[in-house]
């Protein structure tokens, strides 16, 4: 059955919240993008990563609730928390061993391959 | 609504002060102060397992990954991040400009939002959708988490 | 049933790092070995009708559905995690790295398998993400210094693809209230003109390019295809990009965004770019292996190509060429591991002169050649005619000849590679090179007879095996 109260409350809230949060997580994204692009530092970079992380995290939550399917989005959400630490530790282990060759992470030093 | 306001407000300046902040440490602390944000943004927008999830995992588990990583890459001495500290600023100082410019773009656009779906779901309860619902999914995950105990051990162990 | 084909492997994952280890890691490749041998089997099995998806039942049904184009993709999946692990048999020397390497290969055999057989946006997403960590990890556990660089560019490119993906599905996601293929495909014959769907839509083609390599968005890949161990570059690029990158695209370009105008011209576009760049790039190399990773990103020009003209011969020539690539391309990648592991390096300026020391490297590196640059009657022939043909009918006159001169160029570079390497006078130091070993001489001799038996048979299977390709296009 649907609630056509609840969703006329919903409806009328819905362009300004939508439109904020949105642009929010847009900024961050392009702040994480910034971040990634311009550092010369691996550390940075993965942390640029997980601000692009955050952001995508957001649209979904966001999405959802604009939708009303909050459990989809928070079980799509949570998987994408699980998978991101997966990665970012193995980028983190791959970080200490460059720092175990180099002696330093400066991403300008890692220019052996070319392209 | 001003609450919403200012959470986002305050979202973006953590997420700007991670990246231009010089040191190391302090950018992770910029991310883990950005996750306690975000886990409030979605306490607000009814999703509270996700925002706990969020919370213990990202602010708690990578923070303590980068920190340890930090702990374990060599400091600078102190003429080579002043040195460091006057080059990022020149290439950093574009950032909140660019930011300010986007969200003045963004608030010209005109883009139309009438296909927001208005039917309610057949099933909201987000346990019952992880166990039920998305097996695959939760296979995936399964995997994923064997693949990184994999990865951690053959990166690390000698 | 299909569930099988991810619970397996799983099973024997789990089996091999209980205790007992010392039994079971010697038992490891063995039963990576059984494994894909038998997806092979069954595969065939259920190609040929002999077998159904409902004989063995299983309790935990997980969603997964097959049609024509995922067997074509489990039996190309089969033959190379085959071959990787005969390769990895011969060439990875410690006893840890072993073990290692076959834990993560059957992982990325459990990601390319559920990716294949899916049917909704975010599990596409999961498994991809499985089948690139696994390629991250394969590519730098040996810890060289190169490695490790490739993996960690391979590693930032991979992950901003994913969060364009996530981007999309979110949008999605507001348009359509779920994420599997039928209710996004149903929702966006209702909202095709809104500006936010359309760039939904055009995130997640870009997301896909960079996962599959195409031009613009390559720049990972020569870097982790040259530095990767021996074994994984046959994986990486026999089968993992082609999964996770134009699998995707395609399955979502036919089921859910379903082909229209300016994707199409989206799809040909990149698909010619990236035959003229792989190619023009592969002329100028030194190293044997990235000139096989700018061959690599040529020959994906050719499926995208294919796909772009929206016919379903093009479609189907594409995925018989991506069939047909996975195959040639292993072969070339497992020559060049029994050249780098008997001489020691792959810099084509100092090798030369092996065809007498590498009779077997020699002739089925001469076939692999042949079949890439589309000599008849190899299978890499037929392909690229479908496609060629395929353009030629729905008017696209400049594309089929720009793809018909291409593979002149093809020959070109393969030709300058093959003299190089094999024929002509040996090059010094390299007095004490023998033939590979069993192992390698195993895989790419099967390699070469399937490439040979595939084109000699193309004219008989014509009808029956490679039209009936086409009915998974709704």
């Amino acid at each position: 059955m649907i609630d056509i109260e609840a969703t006329k409350q919903v409806i009328y809230n819905m362009p300004q919240l939508f439109w904020m949060f949105g642009a929010g997580a847009t900024l961050v994204l392009i702040t994480g993008f910034y971040c990634l692009v311009m550092t010369y530092n691996l550390i940075r970079a993965l942390i640029g990563l997980e601000l692009l992380t955050k952001s995508a995290t957001l649209f979904i939550i966001l999405a959802g609730y604009v939708t009303g399917r909050t459990g989809l989005a928070q079980a799509l959400a949570i998987t994408l928390i699980i998978i991101e630490v997966v990665v970012i530790a193995v980028a983190v282990g791959i970080v200490l061993c460059v720092f175990k060759h180099n002696k330093s992470i400066d991403a300008r030093l890692l220019r052996n391959i070319k392209g | 609504m001003t609450i919403n306001t200012i959470l986002i407000v305050l979202l973006v300046l953590a997420g700007v002060w991670t990246v231009m902040t010089a040191r190391l440490l302090r950018s992770v602390i910029g991310l883990a102060v950005t996750s306690v944000l975000l886990t409030i943004i979605m306490f607000r927008l009814d999703s509270p397992l996700a925002a706990v999830f969020e919370l213990s995992v990202c602010a708690g588990l990578i923070s303590a990954i980068f920190i340890s990583s930090i702990g374990l890459t060599q400091r600078l001495t102190d003429e080579q991040a002043a040195t460091k500290q006057k080059e990022r600023l020149t290439r950093l100082w574009f950032l909140p400009v660019l930011l300010v410019l986007v969200g003045i773009v963004m608030t010209q656009l005109q883009i139309p939002l009438d296909f927001i779906k208005q039917t309610a779901p057949s099933e909201n309860d987000v346990r019952i959708i992880m166990w039920n619902l998305r097996h695959l999914d939760m296979l995936g995950q399964i995997v994923i988490l064997l693949a990184g105990a994999f990865g951690v051990v053959s990166l690390f162990k000698d | 049933m299909l569930s099988l084909f991810l619970l397996i492997p799983l099973a024997v994952i789990v089996m091999l790092n209980l205790p007992f280890k010392g039994v079971m890691r010697k038992l490891a490749f063995g039963a990576g070995l059984l494994l894909a041998v038998g997806q092979v089997v069954v595969v065939v099995l259920l190609a040929m009708g002999l077998l159904s998806e409902t004989d063995v039942r299983v309790p935990f049904t997980l969603g997964l559905s097959t049609d024509n184009l995922t067997l074509v993709l489990l039996l190309s999946i089969g033959i190379v995690i085959c071959t990787t692990l005969l390769v990895g048999w011969q060439t990875i020397k410690p006893e840890k790295q072993r073990f290692n390497f076959v834990n993560l290969v059957l992982i990325a055999m459990i990601g390319m398998n559920g990716t294949v057989m899916l049917s909704d946006l975010f599990s596409l997403y999961i498994f991809i993400e499985v089948t690139a960590v696994s390629s991250f990890l394969l590519i730098a556990f040996q810890r060289g210094l190169n490695a490790l660089e490739g993996a960690f560019k391979y590693i930032v490119l991979s992950a901003t693809a994913t969060i364009l993906m996530l981007l999309a599905i979110s949008i999605l996601l507001l348009a359509s209230g779920g994420t599997s293929f039928e209710t996004v495909k149903n929702s966006l014959g209702q909202f095709k003109d809104n500006p936010l769907v359309v760039l939904a839509v055009g995130i997640f083609i870009c997301g896909l390019f960079i996962k599959g390599g195409l031009v613009p968005f390559h720049g990972w890949l020569p870097a982790a295809y040259s530095a990767a161990p021996a074994a994984t570059s046959i994986m990486l690029a026999g089968i993992a990009t082609k999964v996770a990158g134009i699998y995707a695209l395609i399955r979502v370009v036919t089921s859910v965004f379903t082909i229209n105008g300016s994707i199409n011209n989206i799809l040909l576009i990149a698909g010619v770019v990236s035959i003229l760049v792989g190619a023009f790039a592969a002329m100028g190399q030194n190293d044997f292996k990235r000139m096989l990773a700018y061959s690599s990103i040529s020959q994906i020009g050719y499926i995208i190509l294919g796909l772009g003209c929206g016919t379903a011969l093009g479609i189907i020539g594409a995925v018989f060429h991506l069939f047909n690539h996975s195959i040639f391309k292993t072969l070339l990648f497992v020559n060049s591991a029994a050249v780098e592991e008997q001489s020691g390096t792959t810099d084509m300026s100092k090798l030369g002169g092996l065809q007498a020391k590498m009779p077997v490297t020699n002739a089925t590196s001469l076939i692999a050649f042949l079949s890439t640059a589309g000599v008849p009657p190899l299978a890499g022939f037929w392909s690229k005619l479908l496609i060629v043909i395929a353009l030629w009918q729905s008017g696209f006159y400049t594309y089929a000849s720009i793809a018909v001169i291409a593979s002149v160029l093809t020959l070109a570079y393969l030709l300058i590679m093959q003299r190089k390497v094999f024929f002509g006078k040996l090059a010094d130091g390299l007095q004490n090179v023998q033939e590979a070993g069993f192992g390698i001489n195993l895989a790419a001799s099967l390699l070469a007879i399937i490439t040979i038996v595939v084109g000699v048979l193309f004219p008989f299977i014509f009808n029956s095996v490679i039209m009936p390709i086409g009915n998974f296009i709704k």
